[in-house]
């Protein structure tokens, strides 16, 4: 850097004529500075100025632009403006900003505020319809392929599907039966602190069981899966997009569907009902080890208990909906890789709606779910 | 171009990654006001070299001094000193995908400068003038882009605070023919303009031709040549010699000695 070096405006004044000389570095580091004080300047009943450019020592755009700047304010107020001295590599900076004067806006459009948020919010629903119908017709598209891969079992890509089943199965083991277990020993804490007021402590194994079988344990485990793999699916598939890599499968005769998005969709609909599994033994577990150092409960007694307090269908229905949920967030999160388009921020974006999305669904089916095993009494 | 005064100096520069050694004991100079080319073949180290100069390669040893000094012993503070001093055009622009392309010539104003909104818009408009964009790009997102249009934009923003020195990364890769003579065209005139001095990684013989003052070329790790096209085309070097008198070197210089149309 050449020091601090300085850089002002010589204004000198003979009856109507002004003469304007720069000085020092007119440079981009000193710009805010000359802009102020030429922001300043009186030109109030001149006929006629000149720039007096020999007493400069360096020029850039930044410099040329507020020379030039400052000279077509006065042109506009009427005033004859001349430009003297200064060397021809100044004078071709000061043609070439001349030349660039046009004036563009920086951001893409701002209307009015309520117009926007009137357009936003039509545009939300527009899309969130589009997402329904364009998840159904993927859904579809899964189905189609996974029938012809059931016919023809050949085409499956064991490598790929074993790898995501280790990946969005296998490795997420630790945290979900970690979270299971935590949220199983509070509901037990909780729930044996409520019903003690009752003196029906010893529901609380009933309780445990039979939500953490039919309800918690299956919810929890598609949370912490929509949150790890899904938005891993959407990660994965948006960059490669983004990279061509999913058109380039194309022009080779891949088919993604059969690549990228079965492999996944296989993996998660074998892997959820066993980490639903893993999660409800494990909410057992903490359950009922709060019982027993809580209540002073055996655990025999608690295995008696759980014998009395749960039957076939209330462990029966947790594998029903397992394989249904992660057919949803290996769905989305396909459906939401295969969306991404333009840039790296698209990529986040769609990760976030990854998790939103599968999330959502998973819950909303639960919610079918629960009202259809009602009606069937089961 | 009597007294050259050396702004970029590379001295001894080794780069080593694993086992496989880019450079070694290679010598660089950058003038003042000059069009450097660097040539060479595929995995000699021009990019390696480029960004070892630019810092974000560690140099296995050696001494790199820029503006007179060794950024080795430089502080944190004069390396960002200098960094303000240079501009950097990457292959594909690398222009930042959240920020529209006005935004993202502002970028270098708004951290280091505190200037008004006002005066940076104004700025960003001369830029985007400068390297020939339609002001219609200023609020455009770098993927509504064109790559030619990237590179433009990127070349702005590299000029965005008015360095000395640009580096170019294979600026005319990706561009047809028309596309690169143009961008070509824009950066002598560029550096004619604002008294630039450029160095540019290129693969491009018209470039070459056109607009380089000294090429300089990697080969055996460490720069072999440095020199005018003409003292190219005089080198015994095998490759050198492929390179400059293959059949494309030879239509690239065919291209330079005919009389230009209209």
């Amino acid at each position: 850097m050449a020091g601090q070096a300085q850089a002002w405006l010589d204004v000198s004044d003979d009856a109507s004529a002004l003469t304007l000389r720069p000085q020092g570095d007119w440079v981009v580091q000193n710009a805010q500075a000359l802009d102020k004080s030429l922001q300043t300047l009186d030109t109030v009943g001149r006929r006629a100025a000149t720039f007096d450019l020999s007493h400069l020592d360096r020029l850039d755009t930044a410099g040329a632009w507020l020379i030039y700047r400052t000279a077509r304010t006065l042109e506009r107020a009427g005033v004859q403006v001349t430009t003297a001295g200064g060397t021809a590599a100044q004078s071709t900076l000061l043609h070439a900003v001349a030349k660039s004067d046009r004036p563009i806006k920086v951001e893409p459009r701002e209307g009015n505020v309520l117009t926007n948020l009137i357009v936003r919010m039509g545009a939300g629903l527009d899309e969130g319809g589009r997402t329904g119908r364009d998840l159904v017709a993927f859904l579809g598209l899964i189905l189609e392929t996974l029938g012809k891969t059931v016919l023809n079992p050949r085409r499956m890509r064991a490598t790929s599907t074993v790898y995501h089943m280790e990946q969005a199965g296998l490795n997420a083991v630790p945290i979900v039966a970690l979270i299971s277990f935590l949220i199983g020993a509070v509901l037990a804490f909780q729930g044996s602190e409520q019903l003690r007021r009752f003196g029906g402590e010893i529901f609380t194994v009933n309780l445990v069981a039979v939500s953490f079988l039919r309800e918690i344990g299956i919810l929890l485990t598609a949370i912490m899966v929509a949150g790890r793999s899904g938005s891993a699916f959407t990660a994965q598939i948006g960059s490669m997009k983004l990279r061509e890599e999913i058109d380039a499968m194309r022009t080779l005769g891949l088919d993604p569907m059969d690549v990228l998005v079965l492999p996944r969709v296989i993996a998660l609909l074998v892997m959820m009902p066993i980490l639903g599994f893993i999660s409800a033994m494990m909410g057992l577990l903490g359950g009922g080890l709060v019982v027993w150092s809580e209540l002073g409960m055996s655990p025999a007694m608690f295995i008696a208990r759980l014998h009395d307090s749960i039957g076939f269908w209330d462990a029966g229905v947790a594998f029903i909906k397992a394989p249904v949920f992660g057919l949803a967030i290996a769905m989305v999160g396909c459906f939401e890789g295969m969306k991404v388009e333009g840039s790296a921020e698209s990529v986040g974006q769609r990760t976030t709606a990854s998790v939103v999305e599968g999330i959502f669904t998973v819950i909303v089916l639960d919610a079918l779910f629960s009202i259809l095993f009602v009606k069937l009494g089961i | 171009m009597s007294e050259r005064e050396v702004i970029i100096a590379v001295r001894d520069l080794r780069n080593q990654f694993g086992p496989q050694v880019i450079h070694d004991h290679l010598d660089l100079d950058i003038y003042r006001g000059e069009v450097l080319g660097i040539v060479g073949g595929s995995g000699t180290g021009k990019s390696v070299l480029l960004r070892s100069i630019l810092g974000i390669n560690k140099p296995r040893s050696g001494r790199i001094e820029i503006f007179g000094k060794a950024r080795s012993d430089m502080t944190p503070d004069e390396e960002r000193a200098v960094e303000r001093r240079w501009g950097v055009l990457f292959q594909d622009g690398a222009l930042f995908s959240s920020l529209t392309v006005a935004q993202n010539i502002q970028v270098a104003l708004k951290e280091h400068l505190h200037m008004p909104q006002k005066l940076m818009d104004e700025i960003a408009a001369v830029k985007i003038g400068l390297v020939g964009l339609p002001p219609e790009a200023g609020p455009k997102f770098p993927s509504e882009l064109s790559g030619g249009m990237r590179k433009r934009a990127g070349l702005a923003r590299a000029l965005a605070l008015d360095p000395e020195i640009v580096f170019l990364d294979e600026p005319t890769a990706g561009l047809d023919p028309i596309g690169a003579s143009a961008f070509d065209e824009l950066i002598k005139n560029l550096q004619a303009t604002l008294g630039l001095t450029v160095f540019m990684v290129t693969h491009d013989l018209d470039s070459l031709y056109a607009i380089c003052d000294r090429i300089a070329v990697l080969a055996e790790k460490k720069v072999l040549v440095t020199g005018s096209i003409d003292e190219m085309m005089t080198q015994d070097h095998p490759w050198i010699r492929e390179y400059f008198h293959g059949p494309r070197g030879r239509a690239a210089m065919a291209a330079k000695s005919a009389p230009p149309k209209s």
